[in-house]
């Protein structure tokens, strides 16, 4: 019986601290937020979970906005679509929130937008995803650039070389397939011809033949690899044994340090494209994201001894629109808060200067890339 | 008629799902019940595997991911009714354990449980990979439920249908239970052999309950696709699979009513728990582990025995 005693206070703690959690004062701004800091994504969502915690703090100790403190709360969907959309309900109709920013990734946000359109609540996603903002959700916004903007960077920066046939390395699954999509679309509007289109798997240990396919197509010159993850790891390492002397081009997917660490100099003289988060350092001293990028930088990597990265940044800038369009909006009606999200211009981000309009939720241009080579494993600004 | 424990049982469980609702103060409340009671259902069905039957199975959570996505693939790009969508589901589903059974089943213990894990695996793939007609790992979206024009909305009408299922599929379990099926099966359970002995067809047993367990897991899987909304390969994973065998065992093995009370509370845990944090998986870890040192046969079974003895002694 006593095991039964146990189990039974077990329960009852469990319940009293839920209901605890729901009492508070009338006058919170309640910021509701869904990440998935465990699972598959769970590099990617504990940046985020970290630094909306961090950032609603100070922004508390500062005094609040418009004098009423933000209370945050923060839900680990660990990485699962189901449990994304049944957080997202909890945050609506339990917890009442005023705004949701969440969804690491695009399958948790799509599975919320269904349930924030018909509460009608603002919501700014933290996922990539073209599917996200385009078409247009009256509700929905999203703070990270998008892969065809990726894209686009990369084949502008060909352009300005001269090169005009390239061959295509994609992941075949996830960011890699979008990338794909979106690099396919986006080519020839820049007069850049995919003349080799080749695939590889996420988990796949060599690529050296596809490699070789692509070293036999004549007239190549450039490699584009896109995807996330280790498969870019190795397909440097792999480009370095079979000697291919081509200029080779990476996504932002690989904008991080762990990717440096994995490949060491074997990614060397590789070009990409990054947010200026990642070389917060290196930004001109009259580039408008530098107090802004330095200041999240040495915040979070201060407190948390680890390495920031650019999903920091997305829920960065979410938090920080957030709290703007609120302060114009003079509250937290919804439909005004929405409307003053939508209206948000100028406003700088650590993924670029942000500028809303009804018929872009993302509201960041091509500026919002930096290009970069890859130096001794290190990046070097370069545009 | 003389009431017996399986009736009372019953009887306590409408009445429950009758009158919970009565303390749900907003529709999120509705929405936790509801993926508790499309567990219960599916663990119900796999409770007859595992506590009757003795098989163990590693790959439910693949029958009710390919019973989702068959409803949701042909809802949305063959525009097949969705009701005509979840019978296919379930045919399909069907056929396929039966098929797979018979070699499958000949397996024992590890082997078994290794070669289930393995269609759970290769079905997970599938969904994952074969994106021009799953949708990949950004999931599917799949229409509401609607049947000759009339459209199942709202998380109150979903918890009355998921009610009645869970009703329907426990009597259903007990009725075979209590049936020559159920009397074969539990003498498989006790000795595969003796049970030959005895005259009892074992092979067709065990692939009958197999069968009939997938069934169950396709047709709620079909079910939750349409409720959703969006479905994503995550549903079929191995994890899944493990976290409803965790449901039969916790609520106690070989107890139709031992699988409800584990499924529902498994299901309401982590959104009890959330409160806790980053201490969230480890209180799930230390209520789990404690049950089973203290009530290795399960919740309900152990419970039970205690109320007997009480009645006993006094």
């Amino acid at each position: 019986m006593r095991t039964m005693r146990t189990a039974g206070l077990a329960l009852a703690m469990a319940f009293a601290a839920t209901v605890a959690g729901q009492a508070q004062a009338a006058d919170d701004i309640k910021i509701g937020s869904f990440v998935s800091s465990t699972g598959v994504m769970g590099y990617m969502g504990d940046q985020e979970k970290k630094v909306l915690e961090t950032y609603v703090e100070r922004i508390n100790k500062q005094g609040g906005v418009l004098g009423r403190p933000l209370k945050l709360i923060v839900y680990d969907d660990g990485t699962e679509a189901e449990k994304a959309a049944s957080f997202t309900k909890r945050l609506i109709e339990n917890d009442e929130v005023d705004v949701i920013i969440g969804g690491t990734g695009t399958p948790q946000t799509m599975a919320a937008v269904p349930q924030v359109e018909r509460a009608q609540v603002p919501f700014i996603s933290l996922a990539g995803g073209i599917v996200i903002t385009d078409p247009v959700k009256p509700w929905v916004f999203k703070t990270p650039q998008s892969d065809k903007m990726a894209a686009e960077k990369v084949f502008g920066d060909m352009k300005k070389k001269g090169i005009t046939k390239i061959a295509l390395l994609s992941e075949n699954i996830g960011f890699g397939k979008s990338g794909r999509e979106q690099s396919l679309l986006a080519a020839p509007k820049y007069g850049i011809e995919i003349i080799a289109d080749e695939t590889y798997g996420p988990k796949d240990p060599d690529v050296t033949a596809q490699l070789t396919k692509i070293r036999g197509t004549a007239g190549v010159q450039a490699l584009f690899v896109f995807g996330a993850g280790t498969g870019p790891a190795v397909v440097s390492k792999n480009i370095r044994q079979l000697g291919l002397t081509e200029p080779v081009y990476q996504s932002h997917g690989v904008a991080s340090k762990d990717f440096l660490r994995l490949v060491g100099t074997a990614a060397d003289g590789f070009r990409l494209p990054v947010d200026g988060l990642v070389v917060a350092d290196q930004l001109s001293s009259s580039d408008p994201q530098k107090p802004v990028v330095v200041d999240l930088k040495n915040t979070f990597e201060g407190q948390y001894k680890t390495d920031v990265s650019t999903f920091a940044g997305h829920a960065y800038d979410a938090l920080m629109m957030t709290v703007d369009a609120i302060k114009r909006a003079g509250g937290t009606d919804k439909a005004k808060v929405r409307e003053q999200l939508e209206k948000t211009k100028g406003f700088i981000g650590t993924d670029g200067v942000y500028n809303m309009s009804p018929t872009d939720h993302m509201g960041l241009g091509l500026d919002a890339f930096h290009m970069v080579v890859i130096k001794n494993g290190d990046w070097v600004l370069s545009d | 008629m003389r009431l017996t424990g399986p009736h009372i049982g019953l009887l306590a469980t409408a009445a429950i799902i009758a009158l919970l609702p009565l303390t749900f103060p907003n529709s999120y409340y509705y929405d936790v019940a509801v993926s508790a009671l499309f567990n219960a259902v599916l663990c119900v069905g796999l409770n007859l595997l595992i506590g009757y039957a003795g098989q163990i199975s590693l790959g439910h959570a693949g029958f009710f991911a390919l019973g989702a996505y068959v409803s949701g693939i042909l809802t949305t790009r063959w525009n097949l009714p969705p009701l005509l969508a979840l019978v296919v589901g379930a045919v399909l589903v069907g056929t396929l354990a039966f098929v797979l059974a018979r070699p499958i089943l000949r397996l024992k213990g590890h082997y078994l449980a290794m070669a289930t894990l393995g269609i759970g695996i290769i079905i997970f793939i599938v969904l994952n990979t074969e994106a021009w007609l799953t949708g990949g790992p950004d999931g599917l979206t799949v229409n509401y439920l609607s049947v000759a024009g009339w459209t199942l909305k709202g998380d109150r009408n979903w918890y009355w249908l998921a009610g009645i299922l869970l009703l329907t599929t426990v009597w259903l379990s007990l009725n075979l239970i209590d049936s020559a099926v159920g009397r074969a099966l539990r003498a498989v359970h006790g000795s595969e052999v003796g049970a030959a002995v005895v005259g009892v067809d074992t092979g067709r047993y065990k692939v009958l309950v197999f069968v009939i367990s997938a069934v169950f897991a396709s047709v709620v899987g079909s079910l939750f696709a349409h409720r959703n909304g969006l479905i994503t390969p995550g549903i079929g994973s191995f994890f899944h699979s493990v976290e409803l065998v965790a449901m039969v065992v916790l609520g106690g093995m070989a107890s139709t009513f031992g699988a409800v009370v584990g499924a529902v509370i498994l299901s309401v845990l982590p959104h009890l728990l959330t409160s806790f944090e980053d201490y969230e998986a480890i209180i799930l870890g230390m209520i789990m582990m404690s049950t089973m040192i203290f009530m290795p046969k399960g919740i309900v079974p152990t419970v039970l025995r205690l109320l007997r003895q009480r009645g006993g002694a006094s």
